[in-house]
């Protein structure tokens, strides 16, 4: 019978849901790696019991785990990330150039065909893959290489390459985002890139329409669409139809456009999701309610999703990696929030319940859909 | 043999309980206890020390004794105690963050 398996990762361990395709009833697992920040969890599409882990804390740096078995055991793999040659600087938030250094792991995207290939994108920006499994690492270099590097800057959150899109009818093409640096596409399998930020504007940058500086919270894409991509910039839900040549805003009647995380219903390629957040200083939903908006049209027109979400005195965020989707024949829908909730929708959204509600901060959220 | 005293965090991720036992042949020094550490737990490499440095990572700090050892060099020889195995070495995460 098949079911999901919700891989959560908080600021002190990692947590993994199952449930039958119902998704009504659920088996809490965890927290694996307790006390260590998780900024994420994903496994392969090509085998979905491999699954990689970015492991880090303040104190001991990064550390990366791999599970052969769907997350009952795990293995500590290589945690050495190097950069190609000379790293360089980038602009510090004074800016002032800083060098090039390595922080942590934020997301990990495993190949859509071969289970031992995934790719790490790292604070400070870079894009790494891993060729066995996790045990080596190395540096697509081509991606600081393309010139712009010295004008990335760090958003509040630091210089994260946070977004990984690999393109499920292109091997070579890869979509990568950068906050504050833009989105990026390599079309000879990251060789080299190019920035395809044209149409985003943002007003707190010297100059709005520039080439990079922009901070790109998350894109989304639907695989039968690789050349459509969402995205919730700090400010602004943008669209592209064009691969990133070109970007237009579709936030419409959201009540806010600011907001981290954005996904695409699994069957629906028009059909979208964010959580509005107030603002870049205010990291709550708007008048204390929880909304999940959705769009049926690509963007521009938007609906409020709440039921089963708290309507009041609720102050807790959703992070930029945080949101998820299956693909059961009602396609679910998932997220977290820094309060620790982790809410579920069998419905497409139509109807929300928590699968549990006093996890750690979560950080991210990634969904298996299990045969 | 050489007593070692890990974090929380380290104990968790090399699966240990407890202080670690280690051989440890030549002088006694942080650099030849944290070599046979790691090469007893390699999962510990580069969580106690920078990979390409070798650097002590800036929130790690070590004692032994009582003595803050931090700054001393990693190939100054280690108390006697420790030597003999009667103190253990201590990697501390140092007190930061929440």
């Amino acid at each position: 019978m098949s079911g999901v398996r919700v891989l959560v990762g908080t600021r002190k361990g990692a947590f993994v849901l199952t449930s039958d395709a119902k998704r009504e009833q659920w088996e809490v697992s965890g927290p694996h790696f307790a006390g260590w920040e998780i900024y994420h969890v994903k496994g392969s599409p090509a085998d979905p019991d491999r699954l990689y882990v970015s492991q880090s804390t303040g104190w001991h740096g990064q550390v990366i785990q791999r599970s052969s078995d769907g997350g009952k055991t795990w293995e500590p793999v290589g945690n050495q990330f190097t950069y190609d040659g000379v790293p360089g600087t980038h602009q510090w938030y004074d800016g002032t150039p800083h060098p090039w250094e390595f922080k942590r792991v934020w997301h990990l995207e495993p190949s859509l065909t071969d289970p031992d290939t995934v790719y790490a994108g790292v604070e400070d920006a870079a894009l790494f893959r891993s060729n066995d499994a996790g045990q080596t690492w190395q540096e697509l270099a081509g991606l600081r290489g393309h010139g712009s590097g010295p004008r990335w800057q760090p958003g509040a959150g630091g210089m994260c390459l946070h977004t990984i899109i690999l393109d499920p009818s292109d091997p070579q093409r890869i979509y990568i985002a950068i906050s504050a640096a833009g989105a990026f596409r390599t079309d000879n399998g990251g060789e080299t890139w190019r920035p395809i930020n044209r149409g985003l504007k943002s007003q707190y940058i010297p100059d709005p329409d520039a080439e990079v500086g922009h901070c790109v919270h998350h894109v989304a894409m639907h695989r039968s669409r690789p050349g459509t991509l969402f995205m919730q910039k700090h400010w602004d839900v943008m669209r592209t139809d064009d691969a990133g040549d070109s970007w237009r805003e579709v936030s419409g009647n959201l009540p806010t456009d600011f907001g981290f995380a954005i996904d695409v219903h699994a069957h629906e390629p028009e059909t979208i999701y964010v959580v509005p957040i107030k603002s870049d200083s205010e990291h709550f939903p708007p008048d204390g309610k929880l909304r999940v908006f959705r769009s049926r049209t690509g963007g521009h027109d938007w609906e409020p999703l709440t039921k089963g979400l708290p309507q009041s005195n609720c102050y807790v965020n959703v992070l930029r990696d945080a949101m998820a989707v299956d693909s059961l024949d009602s396609c679910g829908v998932y997220f977290g929030t820094t309060g620790g909730q982790v809410y579920a929708s069998a419905d497409a959204g139509d109807n929300w319940a928590p699968i549990v509600r006093d996890l750690p901060a979560v950080l991210s959220v990634e969904v298996q859909t299990l045969p | 043999m050489i007593r070692v005293a890990l974090p929380a965090h380290l104990r968790t991720l090399a699966q240990v309980k407890g202080d670690v036992m280690l051989e440890v042949h030549g002088e006694i020094t942080q650099r030849s206890v944290l070599d046979a550490l790691e090469a007893s737990y390699p999962m510990l490499r580069g969580t106690i020390r920078d990979h390409d440095t070798q650097q002590r990572r800036g929130f790690v700090r070590f004692f032994a004794c009582e003595e803050d050892l931090s700054h001393e060099s990693p190939d100054a020889p280690l108390p006697d105690a420790v030597a003999r195995g009667e103190e253990p070495f201590f990697v501390v995460g140092a007190i930061a963050g929440g």
